[in-house]
Formats: C-alpha cells, structure tokens, sequence
C-alpha cells in the first residue's frame, strides 16, 4: 500500500536557527509513528511543517502521494490531514456538540444552515469518543480528559488520512491514558496513518510501530520503540553517556540551615493539575537539581516560589511566609529566577541588560559584581556592546544568568537553562556554574530534564513527574534507583 | 435552536411596542430614536467584526462616511432618486472597507485597527480638502429627504433596524457565524479545522461594510444634510464602539441596545450642558470595567442565576 504520508528532505529555519535539518519519514496506513525528542528539539515544528502552519524553506511534504508543502494550513486540512493540538480552546459558548459540528461544516460563506446529516454524524462522532453523555453542555464545565476528547472529536470529524497528535496524554490520569490509547489503535485499526509526538518514547511505546527519535532539528535514531530505546545516542542524549556526580564534601556541623522551605504546593491551571502536595526544601549554601521531563510541573514551582502563579500551600524563605508579597518583592528579599525563556532585554546591550539587573546596588557594589561576572563568563565582556538579541543561544543563556547574578540572589534559581543548547556550549554553561558553587557560598535551586547536566552541580536531587516528587535522593543514588524513568 | 427563537420572539414584541409609540409620544422623542435607530445599526455591524471576527475596527465611521458622502454627492449633483444613492452609497462602502481590509487583514496584532483608524482620518481631511466639491465642515445640503413627517421617519429607521438587526443576528446565529467566531477565537485552530479564515473575515467586514453604508447613507437622507461631524468624525466612531461594547460584545442586538441608551441618555443629561457627555462617559466606563458582558452579558447572567 503506498504511504499515506511521506516527508522528505523537510528543513526549516527561523533566522539563523536550524529548527528542523532535512527530516525523512513515511507513515503508512494503519501505522502510527512516534516522533519523540527532548523539549526544544524541533518535533512540534515538524508537525507544525505538516500541518502548513509554518512554511518549510525545503523539502516535501506528500499527502496520499499529493504534495502539500507550502500550501495554506486549511488547503491542507482539506486535503485530509487532522491536528489534536495539546492545549484545547473550544468556542465557550457554544455546546459540546455545537463544537464538533463546526469542524464538520463545509468552508462556504453561503451555507447559513446547517444539513442535517451534519448534526447526526456529530453525534456519532461524539459517541465514539465517548462525549455522549455530556454533549448538550458547555465546554467550560467538562473535566479536563472531555477537553483532551472534544480536541480528538474534532480533529477526526472529517475522516482524514492523517492524524496529528501533539503530547497525547499530557495531563491525564493513567485510566484516561489507557482510555486515550484505545482511541488512538482505533484510529489505526481503520487505517489512518497517525504521528504521535511525544518528550520520551516511554510514554508512547506501548502504542508505536516505529519511533523517530529528534535532537537539535536533526533525527538521531528510528526503529521500533525497543530499539530506539537501546540508541546509544539516544541514551546520550537523554541521560548523557555516564552519570557522574561531583558532590562537596556535607558542611560541618550536621546538616544546614533551611533557606526555602515549600510545603505541600498545589497548582491548577483551569481544570489542568500543574502541581499535586509538592514539598521541598533548600539549605543555605546548596545546590538542588529539580528534574523531570517537560510538563511535570518545573516550571509551574519556580513561578510559584517567585509569586508568579498562585498556589494552595506555603512557601517560607529564611522563615518567612512569602504569601501575599508580590513577585518584584520576592526578587528584591533574595530569590532571583532565571526563567527558561530567558527574558533578555533583546534590543539592549549585553552591558545595559547587566546594568538593569544591578540597579539597586551601589556604584562601588556594582562595578565590583561586573568584575566578578565578567571573569566567570568572559565571552561576555568580548560582547558587552553588541545587543542581547543578536547574541547565540548559549551566550544569552549566559547573559541571563549574569543579569540574575548582578541582583546578588541569596537563592538562585535556574530554568531549564540548557534548552535548545549544543553540547559544546553545555560545556562552558557546566564549568561557569561549578565554578559558581565551588567559590561562592551561593544557593541554587536548578530545574533541568537534561540529567547530565543536572547531577553533577547537585547536592541533591529531585524528581518531579506528573505533578509529583517521585523521587527524591542524592546524585550518586540517581542513576541506580531513578536513571530508567528517563527514556 | 429554542434560545434563538425565544429570543426572535422577544425582539418582535419590542418592535412592535417600538412601532406604536409614534401614537403616544411627541416629534422630539421620536426624532432621538429615529437618530438612535440608525446608531443602532452602525453598532450591529461593529459587533459582528469584533464580536465575532474578532477583529477590532478602530473606524467605524470610515466605512459609514464613504456610504454617506456616497450617496450624498450623486443626490447633490446628477440628483440621483433616493434609493438609487443609499444603494450606491452602500456598494461603495463594501469596496472602500475591501481596499482597506485586504492588505490590512495581512497584518497581525493591532495593526489592523490602527489602520482602520487612520483610513477614518484621510477620510476626514479629504473631505475637508475637498470643501468646494463636499461642503467640507460645514457640510454637504442635500435636495431630497426620506421624508418631513416624523412618524413616517421613526418607522423607516424602525422598519431598516430591525431588518438589518434580523440580517446580522440570524448571520451571527448560522453555521458561517459559527465559523466566523471560531477565525477570531483562534485563527490556527480554526485554519486546521479546513477553513480559510482570511475569507471569512473578509466576508465579515463586507457585511459589516455593507450594513455601516446603508446606515450612514440613509442617516443623511433623514438629518438632510451631510457633515463630517455627525458620519465621519473619529468621535463617531468611537460613540459606535462604546455603544457596542455596553450592550455586550458578541450578542449582536445588546448593540443596538447600547446604541439607543447612549443617545438617549445623552439626551435626557442635556440640561447639565457640558457635563452631560462626562455622566455617559462615565457610565459607560463603569460598565466596560465592571461588568465586560455589557446590558445583555448582565441580563443573561442574572437570568440564569
């Protein structure tokens, strides 16, 4: 049978990035492919490439042995391709069913009504992916797992060849997981060609024929799940060929006194739970590795201790209750964050965005903690001039972390500061931070999901999954009890 | 289905309570809502762009002027009927909002309102450029009148709202407006969906376009007389947009609504000169910060509670 969906030669580029570096797969009917790679390495693009929400600068993109690259993304929906985006936004004043008709409407400004045949193949549709019983109400009042089953409804409304599913089960519970896996072989069972994307091939193995693995825009490994997962790049990629850790020798004195202490945090974003009962707790002068793959919930703690996202639960810092301050006053009691998306002031120079992070200092202090930063990563004083947009990835993630050190945090707390990095830059990123911890007295809070580079700068570590803290420990213990968990 | 009917069914009843008053009440009442009618349409066709396409349209008054000074100068100069100058009026509305909308709608964020702001402004110096042609600020007299009698004007503007009221809303009800609500939720969605959103809106705005034109051209027919001051003015626009957005964005008719409140309740705060103007700003603004659903998001809400 000829393959529903081919992609050949398919590059992309945003300015001087190289999202996507001439990607080749095919998927035939009844396949499903997983097309999985750590966050930042140009999976979504490639689906987004497909879908024709970007333009590829090369490359071909067939449907059914029809070229669509280039085309408009509702030409190419129309030519049978469906998308399950993993954020759901269904019109919120219209009902359930009202949503899933719409995807059946024809493109036509004259249609005012809507045939009949429409309302009951919706329904039909809506049975299937069991959203039956709720199909006259509002989107507003569904649970998340109806949400993620409206998205699937409407994107296999129209019957198309290919199905596009961006993080299947981010978010779900593990009976809906399973329920959603049912509906995916079912889609497979009836001959559609479907491309699951996904952080790890873990979460999709059980349901895969093939796996694709990505890093930094280009495919690393393909084969089935078993094999990928044995990939000896892939492994380096993810876990980093051996875990090493380089603990300090424990303070004196027994134990540390305890500078953050969060209690039982709990985060929903609409009906989404970003963290469940998440405790943890930081000593003055250590260094703690938070990982977990993307989406368990990072992200959504940092914000939290930083006072950017409201919480249930208590977060102390040096014994005070942080509730009810505001995030410029946490920053200025001692808890500087260095966001994932680094924030630069991009028109700025590398000077001037430094400058802004020392603001409140004295002149004396200033220049004194310039010197300092300067030393440690010395390709910025090369570029102190230049403005922060134009500078490459890595060394903007090294401007930020400047930016953040120039306020003179008593807790630092790093996110996800390799993303989207090369392996070269990762280098000089790990020698500026352990110099960081072995000659200052500084406390880190580090969220990574590269393990590599997260153990070797932690005290200890924990892992965070779904919400939780699953494991908590110290490097030397990781790769034994928790390195698994990461493929 | 049953909450559109139930809601065609209320509108009809208000209608023909609107239609009896010209028995009851006197010429002065009714020249206000006969003024405020018309509003009520300019406002309609604004919500079905920014309700809906959600595309906000800073210029009303662009597309409602290039209808009335339309039809205005073909009644001026060849002396064109009556209909065939609102009909013109409105056709060249459609094409002026196209030539605006096609490259504007290429553009992303607030772009496309910042445009539409600015076409009201050449607009505006055009015709004042122009004044021996356009009567400039002073205004444009026109020979023909829809009609001297007040009653008889009351019911052409009741008769023309309610008409485009039904036209806008049963659009806004059907499965293109349900399209045209998911291209301004989320344009990408919508787009995976199959749908060309870029047509849509477009459709969108010529509608929009077309209804603003009718409004604007038939408005000078009835004042007589075409100024800058009351069809083009940026404060035109603005009193469009503040009457859509009190009576609640996406419903359509809370517009209208909205649109009649505004003039009436400028009126009624007359005697306070000046500070008339403040007092409905001000309840305007109260209202937008408050309850953002406007007249009919509150009746909703307190009809469900």
């Amino acid at each position: 049978m000829p393959d529903l969906l081919e992609v050949s030669g398919l590059t992309k580029r945003f300015g001087g990035l190289v999202a996507v570096r001439d990607m080749h797969f095919t998927i035939a009917p009844g396949e499903i492919l997983g097309l999985i790679g750590p966050n930042g390495s140009g999976k979504s693009t490639v689906m987004k490439l497909i879908m024709g929400i970007e333009r590829p600068n090369a490359g071909s993109v067939r449907i059914d042995g029809v070229e669509v690259a280039g085309l408009a993304s509702h030409q190419i929906a129309r030519m049978g391709v469906g998308i399950v985006f993993q954020h759901s936004r269904p019109l919120h004043r219209q009902t359930v069913l009202e949503n899933i008709k719409l995807a059946l409407l024809p493109d036509s400004l004259l249609r005012l009504f809507t045939a009949s045949h429409i309302e009951d193949r919706a329904r039909a549709i809506a049975a299937r992916v069991h959203l039956d019983h709720v199909i006259d109400r509002l989107p507003g009042t569904l649970p998340f797992a109806d949400l993620r089953r409206l998205e699937l409804a409407r994107a296999v409304a129209r019957n198309p060849k290919v199905v596009l599913v961006d993080e299947p089960f981010a978010g779900l519970t593990s009976t809906e997981v399973a329920d959603f896996s049912n509906l995916i072989a079912s889609f497979r069972a009836e001959g559609h060609a479907v491309l699951l994307v996904d952080h790890n091939v873990r979460g999709v193995a059980a349901l895969v024929d093939q796996v694709l693995a990505m890093y930094l825009g280009e495919r690393i490994a393909e084969g089935s799940a078993e094999q990928v997962m044995r990939d000896e790049k892939v492994r380096q990629v993810y876990l980093g060929g051996a875990i090493q850790a380089a603990s300090r020798p424990a303070p004196p004195s027994g134990g540390r006194t305890t500078l953050l202490d969060v209690e039982n945090l709990s985060v929903f974003y609409g009906k989404a739970q970003a963290l469940d009962g998440v405790s943890l707790s930081v000593g003055v002068g250590e260094c703690v590795s938070v990982v977990g793959l993307n989406g368990a919930g990072k992200t959504t703690l940092f914000n939290t201790i930083s006072g950017l996202v409201p919480a249930s639960g208590a977060v102390k810092f040096d014994g005070k209750d942080l509730r009810g301050r505001t995030p410029a006053q946490i920053a200025r009691a001692g808890i500087v964050q260095c966001p994932e998306s680094r924030e630069l002031f991009g028109d700025m120079s590398v000077r001037e965005n430094l400058d802004l992070g020392g603001q409140h200092l004295s002149r004396a202090n200033s220049t004194r903690q310039l010197e300092w930063l300067l030393d440690l990563f010395p390709i910025l004083k090369s570029r102190h001039g230049q403005a922060a947009r134009t500078l490459s990835g890595g060394e903007q993630q090294m401007l930020a972390i400047a930016r953040a050190l120039m306020m003179q945090p008593r807790l630092l707390i790093l996110d996800e500061p390799t993303l989207g990095l090369a392996p070269v830059i990762l280098e000089q990123l790990s020698k500026a931070l352990e110099t960081l911890r072995q000659t200052t007295d500084i406390t880190v809070l580090l969220g990574e999901q590269n393990v590599t580079f997260a153990l070797p700068h932690a005290d200890r570590v924990y892992v965070l999954e779904h919400a939780r803290f699953i494991w908590e420990g110290t490097p030397e213990r990781f790769a034994i009890e928790a390195g698994a968990q990461f493929l | 289905m049953s909450g559109n009917t139930k809601t065609f069914g209320l509108a009809l009843i208000v209608v023909v309570a609107l239609a009896c008053l010209p028995f009851g009440v006197s010429g002065y009442v009714l020249g206000l809502l006969t003024l405020a009618y018309y509003f009520g349409v300019f406002a309609m066709s604004w919500d079905l762009l920014f309700g809906f396409a959600g595309e906000v349209n800073f210029g009303p008054s662009f597309l409602i002027g290039v209808g009335a000074y339309t039809a205005g100068l073909l009644n001026h100069y060849p002396h064109w009927p009556i209909w065939a100058c609102v009909v013109t009026g409105a056709v060249a509305s459609v094409i002026a909002g196209l030539m605006l909308a096609v490259p504007a709608l290429r553009l992303r964020g607030p772009y496309f309102g910042l445009v539409t702001l600015v076409a009201v402004l050449l607009l505006q110096n055009l015709i004042v450029l122009y004044a021996g042609i356009t009567g400039g600020e002073i205004g444009l007299d026109l020979p023909d009148v829809l009609s001297i009698d007040e009653a008889n004007n009351y019911w052409i503007a009741l008769c023309f709202m309610s008409v485009s009221g039904a036209c806008l809303f049963g659009l806004s009800r059907s499965a293109v407006g349900l399209i045209l609500q998911a291209s301004g939720q989320d344009a990408v969605q919508a787009a995976a969906l199959g749908f060309n959103v870029t047509k849509h809106k477009l459709a969108a705005f010529c509608v929009s376009a077309l209804f603003s034109g009718l409004a604007g051209a038939m408005l000078i027919f009835y004042e007589g007389t075409a100024s800058p001051g009351t069809v083009v003015d940026i404060a035109v626009g603005v009193q469009v947009i503040i009457a859509a957005v009190l009576g609640g964005r996406r419903t359509i008719l809370g517009a209208a609504l909205g649109a009649i409140f505004l003039i009436v309740a400028g009126e009624i705060l007359r005697p306070l000169g000046q500070l008339s103007t403040f007092v409905v700003s001000a309840v305007a603004l109260l209202v937008i910060l408050f309850f953002p659903g406007g007249f009919l998001g509150l009746l909703s809400r307190s009809g469900r509670g």
